[in-house]
């Protein structure tokens, strides 16, 4: 058993690994060509690299599966796992329907990154609680992940679209906009960096501190700048925290993470000063320039086309098959438990969008706009839900 | 007629169609509102409420040498009807009143029942001894009857009119004043 | 009502009509409704038909109507319910928060002062509230008054669509084309493509419609009359025969009547089963996690058995048959006409019996004089022992505490079983008190000569079910079913048409679509294959490089 999931692993890392050749392949097939549809060399590599970057996870996946003896998506790490996949799936499908290298510079990075936030959370496989116990979780987990991976496409071709369009000449809140949304993909970088870097130093510092009238102890592994409210450092020849967390925030590990939040933000900000250092221009301004020969409105109509593919897909395993099995499991299809309703949320967005698109002629940059908001609000529901309210979703 | 009036006429009829399709749709969607703002608040109540007719049942007695009790036998006289359990500390203090008020109130045509839900015989009868009670103590012991009338917390008391008919409903303890109250209201007429 | 004629083919046109029901020509007055002029393509918004709310505005009905009807409304309205919905995430709803808490001081204990105006807001029952309520009202009278509003009008333009068009409609199309020599083979041959992509074709003295998938434009209402159907399936969970929901604990052994069944069925607990992970050998896999995480629960389970009550008097004596002898797990209620169990908690180790002896109290041997078995679920006042001892039950507190220095019982599970017992000794009538359970042993004068010492206890598990009948669920399931057919038919087909609009000896080719452009130029680029009519042009694109 223990080899299957090392071969399991590894297919995951090979899968990586073309992505990000992938990326770069796709990288070069848009260099100086004056119709960036075209399929070129270099794109027709891309994409085979990335076809095989996918099989490779499916490898990872069924192995996974045969191992644990459940559909790996039952904890966070194999979740936002699945969700990376099915971003590379969903590229894949719309790649072959428009062509489009640009959208694989964009989507396959966006994949890549949460496939290494993924790794930063506890990898061994888990049992499963008796409420999770059903075949529900493959069908709500998979279709909910599908559909917000086709949207979180429309993400990409939304950025792509605004990166092109906003003008870039002068300073304005739409270049500010979009220099926080580039600087959010960079805290991620972030986050994957710094949290490598002090697990490969086994840092640990432990704190002790009051919770729910206990004595409970959490242990760092980084170092700690937010300790926890109240809490007293027991590890020796450690830093002690800079402050405290404040004493509102939920849950047994909320300074912890509160403390991880922070040191994703400043490494994020690190990196992103030293792009700009480089670069000597705003990061979409230098990105700009390399979607020249971009169309514009095909950008447009896949980043809509992804919401039209998506929302149905979504709706159905976000919220009809979510209902369905909440009613199986806790015998009400509806709870108001956080996760569904930002899943809610989410849903009224795009129903929003879409009506905005079809009958007040949101196109192009307005709709673009809302599809990186949409974007941020899955995100939002992924990571912010899990990690900071705490409900019956929040098994990482 | 002109065809000008004719034309007049035909658009005013339209007009008037419209008006009333509009109206009947707007009314119906407002109604439903109400009603789900009214349910809403309305929720929690118990399933037997005030102008229900209370349902029968039947009981065996803890005290009056243990014969079963079947509400039918008191009809045409006034019921007080109590949920209540030996654990339940405002129920102990409403029982002196119950009992203090019982006599006079049976000679107007009035009896008191007071169901108690507890697990076990036991204390149901040391309690009666200790509290010196009269009137009728029956035991629901399966909980068929407060499933029956949908009692949520104790203690829950109703008072049926010799119709059968709820005239009253406390949720929670009740005082010397309000139970004298309530009882007048059930008292049967002559 | 007011009529407009088009200059073009003498259609009369209702009030507000943007382009000629018949010819497609714009409408000199009204065309500038949908922000159409003359230089632009044209809007093509609900077929340009007149849309009534856009039109009438007289009385109050009206307006109400006409706000309704807006779309800008609706929208309006989910944006403000989407903020709403996020707010109530802030801090837990009241549900989630521990039961005993009260939720006057948790929010402003746990939270602060935002926790405090939280509370006060009412945001911890937010989603019952009656102002979120309204919302969802008015979101779904919103989507009623709009779909009436545009269907009936869009499906008068559908169906009465002719295939000869004004030129200046088919010049103003996003994709258009002017050929100037076109052989009646090309043409022949274009209808043919076009056919053979199973457009449907109607012709008009050369006058050519192609059309597909216009069942798509029904796809928004038909989504629309799911969501209505569901609100429709929610509303009426108000009412109390459509929706039940109660619980009942069951210990092991007990049989109890189902609440809401009005005394019909009776379950029986035969055994509460939890297992956890690690007892078995397949395991072993999650070895790590468990040594991380501590143990996880593997299996919650009640073994029950089902009967039918067929004595009608509520509270006599049941007769009791054997309905159905099933296992209720979570993910796998048992259902049972209508009606469906839960296993949602459970209570370990409830004491069932204790069984006491007496011994002399100085005796350090505590050898047994004589000993007697309490059943908790009874528990008789008198037992009558071995060499004379005779022990009455004085007091017994199922769940005992201290209030305020006087024993108290809080509930009557038998968590915390204590006794007043008087003993008796042999021959005599002058009763030894002693206070007796678990962990305690008072005795009451400190001069008893014999004590009651527990020996022994029997405990059993408690198993706490959810019971629920949800007659709305079938409606939800048709709503929902509706829904998602209409969000697909409206979002994977698109209403795709071509127009040829034969002149002197060529052609002038319009395209139209709903959505997706890309696959209608494909659809064109196929069908003038072969031939030498001009492929048509993206004129919004076209626009947009001037």
């Amino acid at each position: 058993m223990g080899d299957l999931i090392t071969i399991s692993s590894n297919f995951l890392y090979v899968a990586f690994i073309l992505y990000l050749i992938a990326t770069l392949f796709f990288g070069g097939s848009i260099r100086g060509k004056k119709q960036q549809e075209k399929v070129t060399m270099s794109s027709k590599i891309a994409i085979v690299l990335t076809i095989a970057g996918f099989l490779a996870q499916l490898g990872y996946f069924i192995t996974r599966w045969i191992a644990s003896g459940h559909a790996p998506v039952s904890n966070l790490f194999e979740f936002t796992t699945f969700f990376g996949m099915m971003i590379v799936f969903a590229f894949i499908i719309l790649y072959f329907i428009y062509k489009l290298n640009i959208l694989g510079v964009f989507t396959l990075p966006v994949a890549l990154l949460i496939i290494a936030y993924a790794s930063m959370f506890p990898r061994e496989i888990s049992p499963l609680v008796p409420s999770l116990k059903s075949h529900w979780l493959y069908i709500h987990v998979t279709t909910v992940s599908l559909g917000e991976a086709i949207l979180a496409v429309s993400f990409a071709a939304g950025l792509i679209y605004l990166i092109k369009v906003v003008d870039q000449t002068k300073k304005s809140k739409k270049t500010t906009l979009l220099e926080i949304i580039l600087y959010s993909l960079f805290a991620t970088l972030g986050f994957v960096i710094i949290t490598s870097v002090f697990s490969a130093v086994n840092y640990n510092a432990t704190f002790e501190f009051p919770f729910e009238g206990e004595i409970s102890e959490v242990d760092y592994h980084l170092p700690p700048i937010a300790g926890p409210n109240d809490g007293e450092l027991l590890t020796t020849e450690r830093m002690d925290s800079l402050f405290e967390a404040p004493g509102w925030m939920q849950g047994v590990n909320a300074a912890r993470k509160f403390n991880t939040l922070i040191w994703s933000l400043l490494t994020g900000y690190g990196l992103y000063m030293i792009a700009r250092l480089i670069l000597r221009k705003r990061v979409a301004a230098a990105i700009q320039p390399l979607l020249k020969n971009t169309n514009a409105d095909l950008v447009d109509e896949v980043s809509y086309r992804a919401v039209a593919f998506g929302f149905p897909i979504f709706t159905l395993g976000g919220l009809v098959f979510a209902m369905i099995w909440a009613q199986e499991a806790w015998n009400r299809y509806w709870g108001w438990d956080p996760k569904e309703v930002w899943a809610l949320i989410t849903w009224f967005f795009y129903a929003a969008f879409l009506h905005l698109r079809l009958s007040q002629g949101w196109h192009g940059e307005k709709s673009a706009w809302l599809a990186v908001i949409g974007f941020a609000i899955i995100m939002f529901n992924l990571i912010a839900v899990n990690l900071i309210i705490a409900g019956l979703h929040s098994y990482a | 007629m002109s065809k000008v009036e004719q034309a007049r006429q035909k658009k005013s009829k339209k007009k008037m169609k419209r008006f009333f399709f509009r109206s009947i749709i707007l009314i119906v969607l407002l109604a439903a509102l109400v009603f789900a703002l009214v349910s809403n608040l309305t929720k929690d109540k118990a399933a037997i409420g005030v102008g229900d007719e209370a349902p029968s049942f039947q009981l065996k007695q803890i005290n009056n040498d243990g014969q079963p009790l079947h509400l039918d036998e008191l009809k045409g006289k006034g019921i007080m009807l109590n949920f209540w359990a030996t654990f339940c500390k405002p129920c102990e203090q409403e029982m002196p009143y119950m009992e203090s008020l019982y006599p006079k109130y049976k000679e107007q045509g009035v009896e008191i029942v007071a169901v108690s839900v507890d697990f076990t015989e036991l204390v149901i009868e040391q309690f009666v001894e200790r509290h010196n009670l009269t009137f009728p103590i029956l035991h629901d012991n399966t909980e068929q009857v407060r499933d029956l009338y949908n009692v949520g917390p104790l203690p829950t008391t109703y008072f049926i009119n010799a119709e059968g008919e709820v005239v009253e409903l406390v949720s929670g303890q009740l005082t010397l004043e309000d139970l004298e109250g309530y009882l007048q209201q059930i008292v049967p007429k002559e | 009502m007011k009529k407009i004629t088009c200059e073009a083919c003498q259609h009369l046109n209702p009030e507000g009509t943007v382009l000629c029901e018949s010819c497609g020509k714009p409408l000199e007055e009204d065309q500038y409704i949908d922000g159409n002029n003359k230089t632009k393509l044209l809007n093509m918004r609900y077929e340009g038909s007149s849309r009534r709310s856009q039109t009438y505005n007289k009385s109050i009905v009206d307006q109400i109507w006409n706000f309704f009807s807006s779309v800008k409304v609706g929208v309006t309205l989910i944006v403000i319910t989407l903020i709403a919905s996020a707010a109530g995430t802030i801090f837990p709803q009241r549900m989630y928060i521990p039961p005993t808490a009260s939720p006057a001081t948790y929010y402003e204990d746990t939270y602060g002062i935002l926790g405090q105006i939280y509370y006060q807001l009412g945001f911890h029952e937010l989603y019952s509230s009656w102002w979120y309520m309204i919302l969802i009202a008015l979101i779904g009278i919103s989507i009623i008054i709009a779909s009436i509003d545009r269907v009936v009008p869009l499906y008068r333009a559908l169906k009465h669509q002719k295939p000869v068009r004004h030129k200046s409609f088919i010049s103003r199309q996003r994709l258009h084309s002017k050929t100037e020599d076109v052989s009646k083979e090309d043409k022949e041959l274009l209808i043919k493509g076009l056919k053979k992509q199973r457009y449907k074709v109607t012709e008009d003295n050369g006058h050519v419609l192609a059309e597909k998938g216009r069942f798509s434009r029904w796809g928004p209402y038909v989504n629309h009359c799911g969501l209505i159907i569901f609100l429709l399936g929610a509303l009426l969970r108000f009412v109390p025969f459509m929706y039940i929901d109660d619980f009942v604990w069951v210990r092991e052994g007990e049989t109890k009547v189902i609440p809401e069944t009005h005394s019909k069925y009776y379950i029986e607990n035969k055994e509460f089963i939890m297992e956890t992970y690690g007892d078995s050998e397949e395991d072993a896999r999650f070895e790590q996690a468990l040594a991380d995480k501590g143990p996880v629960a593997k299996n919650f389970q009640t073994n029950a058995v089902i009967y039918e009550n067929s004595e009608t008097t509520i509270g006599a004596e049941p007769k009791l048959e054997k309905v159905l002898e099933d296992s209720i797990r979570v993910n796998h209620p048992l259902k049972l006409e209508g009606i469906s169990l839960y296993q949602t908690s459970y209570q370990l180790n409830e004491f069932k019996s204790m069984s006491f002896i007496i011994h002399e109290t100085d005796d350090q041997e505590e050898e047994e004089l004589a000993s007697f078995t309490v059943d908790l679920a009874d528990p008789a006042r008198e037992y009558n022992l071995d060499n004379g001892f005779r022990v009455t039950i004085d007091q017994y507190f199922a769940d005992y505490y201290l209030d305020n220095g006087i024993p108290r019982s809080q509930s009557d599970h038998p968590k915390n079983p204590a006794f007043v017992f008087s003993v008796y000794p042999p021959n005599s009538d002058d009763p030894e008190v002693s206070f007796a359970g678990i962990g305690r042993n008072v005795d009451a004068t400190g001069q008893n000569e014999y004590k009651v010492g527990l020996q022994n206890f029997e405990i059993r598990d408690v198993t706490g079910l959810t019971v629920r009948r949800d007659y709305t669920l079938p409606i939800l399931i048709i709503g929902g079913i509706i829904f998602m057919i209409g969000v697909v038919q409206g979002m994977y087909w698109q209403h795709r048409r071509v127009w040829i609009h034969p002149t002197e000896n060529g052609v002038w080719l319009a395209g139209h679509t709903n959505k997706n452009y890309f696959g209608l130029k494909k659809d064109i680029e196929k069908a003038i294959d072969g031939t030498t009519i001009q492929m048509v042009v993206d004129q919004a694109e076209e626009n947009k490089k001037e």
